[in-house]
């Protein structure tokens, strides 16, 4: 068996982006939506974290505040976002924008409703270059059909002129990361950057930001809802569910020694390709809390299959800290389990993958 | 382009055709008796005979449908009976293409009295539009800015009394109060801008034009407001955002631009149908317009000019539906013409 470093990328103070007990609380009328409550983490440059979550889960929530995205609703927000020794939340709205699309930049999901439909391609990304360079529109332009061609738009000089409903879904896909990486960001963001797209699309896009992350050696956080995803591009995988963290570490150690029963939920649902037909896929049962009003102690006991080994409802009554499992420090869960490693080998693995326990 | 507007116009050529058998079919169908309205209170059979004749509502239905549309694409002459022309060539009106029609009622053809009435109703129209589309696109889009404010409540809320007020109503309250007991603008009249320059033209335009815009505005400050807070909630408004576009950019190149699209469309629309649809404010402030002309020829069973106004203001709204696809095309580069 592999010994995996439990070190994560960034850690501390010092690392290129340091998130500390980030908090979006959103007052509605029937109370406080935490969308976010006390997420921290670290990436350094050249290093891409994924977070990974069911919907509401709170993922997008935290990296539109890290774009400051949430200026203008009524979002409260506290904590800390450090970007290269620079606390975000303390910026003026005007400075944030500054950095917006310059230092930090976002790609998304669906990239048909993420262009504007009455704006040419290329008039949309040399607009995110001028934005933040006094060039003239003729020099922005250039460097639109640059960076068209760098993600591989064939025929950029004349693909620059259309319109984004006259591309395919991976070329607009490609058009938006041109878009996010015109201005050489450190961070760069992708929210779901490949469910809107087929398969073989998607790794092509996959492949796409590898080279170019390490091209621009810049920060990403990758967003997503697909372990596949995860297990293909990131380095630390950090799994959110109610708003919280529940388990955070590098990515081959989460994959292969998960310690919370919702990471284990995630992999139970993952269909095998090369799986027999027969293969069960294991749903996590129940639905996604609300964030309005989430259940007491650990926001996962109702849907945990594993609730019972903890003594005293200790689940129900008492939210657990995230804190370092049997695996070493780098490698941190949110769960009351005394021996979850143990449970995950006996238990849902030989469930979902008996081979695997076989072998080891 | 060529060939999408060719086949449009070909279209509501076809259209118009059949708008004017229907009108026609209507015509001949309806109890009235044009002839006996003609001929008048003394009217002996012989007589009515000889007015038949002269009017030419001795042919079948189908043949003066047939002299209809000729004039409309010729011309034609009045009295359509020809022994009679040639008998009495001093009596004969000249109707050049196209040619609506001849009113026995106010004894001159449609054409003169759309010529007489016409310039009014489009002025009117004009300043109306004017009025509600930079009062309602304004308003709209700063209660959409303010949303939820006190501004914004205030801006819908009263959008939503003007628009339950009729506009009888306002006409009526303008004329009596504003122009005629307090005195504070003279009294609307039409003057045209031959006669008085384009100022004295909009000041006597300014009331009725408002009034008439009232409605209007009311339902346009509602839709663009709804528009604009649509559009602000789109990926693309994030997109810019997460750009770093400035917030003004942001609002007035990608928001307002997917905004008030739609609003080309109803603008086009509303503006044609204003052509003969202002009668409520036309005969307020006593304008002879298309629309009075229309509810006055209703009146007196002046069916030719019934017929000719029908054909005319449909042919106003098919073209005025042309335009805005055309213009939409223009504007919105996903839609293709054909």
């Amino acid at each position: 068996m592999t010994e995996f470093s439990l070190t994560k990328s960034g850690s501390g103070e010092d690392a290129f982006l340091s998130v500390r007990d980030l908090k979006v609380h959103f007052p509605t009328q029937d109370g406080i939506v935490k969308a976010t409550d006390g997420l921290s983490f670290s990436l350094e440059r050249g290093k891409t974290l994924g977070i990974v979550g069911e919907s509401g889960s709170g993922k997008s929530v935290s990296s539109s505040a890290i774009l400051g995205l949430h200026s203008g609703s009524n979002a409260k927000i506290s904590g800390e976002i450090i970007l290269d020794g620079e606390d975000l939340l303390s910026l003026s709205e005007e400075e944030m924008r500054q950095r917006r699309g310059k230092d930090v930049a976002m790609i998304f999901q669906d990239p048909l409703s993420a262009m504007h439909p009455y704006y040419t391609v290329g008039n949309q990304i040399a607009e995110a270059y001028r934005v933040h360079n006094d060039v003239t529109k003729a020099a922005a332009k250039a460097r639109a059909v640059e960076m068209l061609a760098r993600v591989g738009i064939p025929q950029p000089d004349r693909r620059v002129d259309d319109y984004p409903h006259q591309f395919s879904g991976g070329m607009r896909q490609r058009a938006m990361i041109a878009m996010g990486l015109i201005n050489d960001p450190g961070l760069l963001i992708a929210d779901e950057p490949t469910t809107a797209l087929d398969v073989t699309v998607q790794a092509q896009i996959l492949d796409l930001l590898q080279d170019l992350q390490r091209e621009f050696n810049s920060a990403v956080i990758i967003i997503t809802h697909d372990l596949g995803v995860v297990a293909e591009m990131a380095d630390d995988v950090l799994v959110m569910y109610a708003g919280r963290a529940v388990e955070y570490g590098p990515c081959k150690e989460i994959l292969t020694h998960p310690e919370m029963p919702y990471t284990w939920g995630l992999l139970s649902s993952v269909p095998e390709v090369t799986g027999d037909t027969d293969a069960p896929l294991i749903p996590i049962p129940g639905n996604p809390p609300s964030l309005l009003n989430p259940p007491s102690g650990c926001a996962f006991h109702p849907r945990c299959p594993h609730r019972d080994k903890v003594a005293d409802d200790l689940c129900k009554t008492e939210l657990p800290e995230l804190l370092p499992g049997g695996r070493g420090p780098g490698h941190t869960k949110r769960c009351h389990l005394a021996n979850p490693d143990e449970i995950y080998q006996t238990e849902v693995l030989a469930e979902i993958a008996p081979d695997l326990v076989k072998e080891s | 382009m060529l060939a999408y507007l060719v086949r449009r116009l070909f279209a509501g050529v076809i259209l118009l055709l059949v708008m004017t058998l229907v009108v026609f079919m209507l015509f001949f169908a309806s109890p009235v008796d044009p002839v006996q309205f003609s001929c008048g209170r003394n009217c002996s059979p012989e007589l009515k005979k000889q007015t038949e004749k002269a009017l030419g509502y001795d042919k079948p239905a189908v043949v003066q449908w047939k002299d209809f549309v000729q004039g409309i694409a010729v011309g034609r002459d009045y009295p359509d009976d020809p022994e009679l022309r040639a008998a009495a060539p001093e009596l004969v009106t000249e109707c050049n293409a196209p040619c609506f029609g001849y009113s026995t009622f106010n004894t001159k053809t449609v054409n003169e009295e759309i010529a007489e009435t016409f310039p009014i109703s489009l002025s009117l129209a004009i300043v109306a539009l004017i009025i509600w589309l930079t009062g309602g696109v304004l308003l709209g889009v700063t209660a959409a800015l303010t949303k939820g404010s006190i501004l914004d409540r205030g801006l819908v809320g009263a959008s939503l009394i003007l628009y339950a007020f009729p506009t009888f109503f306002i006409g009526l309250f303008a004329l009596k109060f504003i122009a005629i007991k307090w005195g504070l603008w003279d009294k609307p009249v039409y003057t045209p801008i031959a006669e008085g320059g384009i100022g004295e033209w909009l000041y006597h335009l300014l009331m009725p034009g408002a009034v008439l815009a009232a409605v209007f505005m009311a339902a346009y400050v509602r839709m663009t407001r709804a528009f604009v807070l649509e559009s602000m909630t789109e990926d693309y408004i994030r997109t810019a955002k997460a750009k770093g576009v400035r917030p003004r950019i942001v609002l007035f190149k990608h928001t307002m631009r997917a905004a008030l699209t739609p609003l080309v469309t109803m603008t086009g629309l509303d503006f044609a149908g204003l052509m003969g649809g202002a009668i409520i404010t036309e005969t307020v402030f006593n304008f002879n317009g298309l629309g009075k002309l229309a509810v006055d020829a209703n009146k007196v069973y002046d069916l030719p000019t019934i017929i000719g106004l029908v054909v005319l203001l449909a042919a106003f709204v098919i073209i005025a539906n042309i335009i805005v696809d055309v213009l939409y095309a223009v504007i919105d580069p996903r839609v293709r013409l054909g």
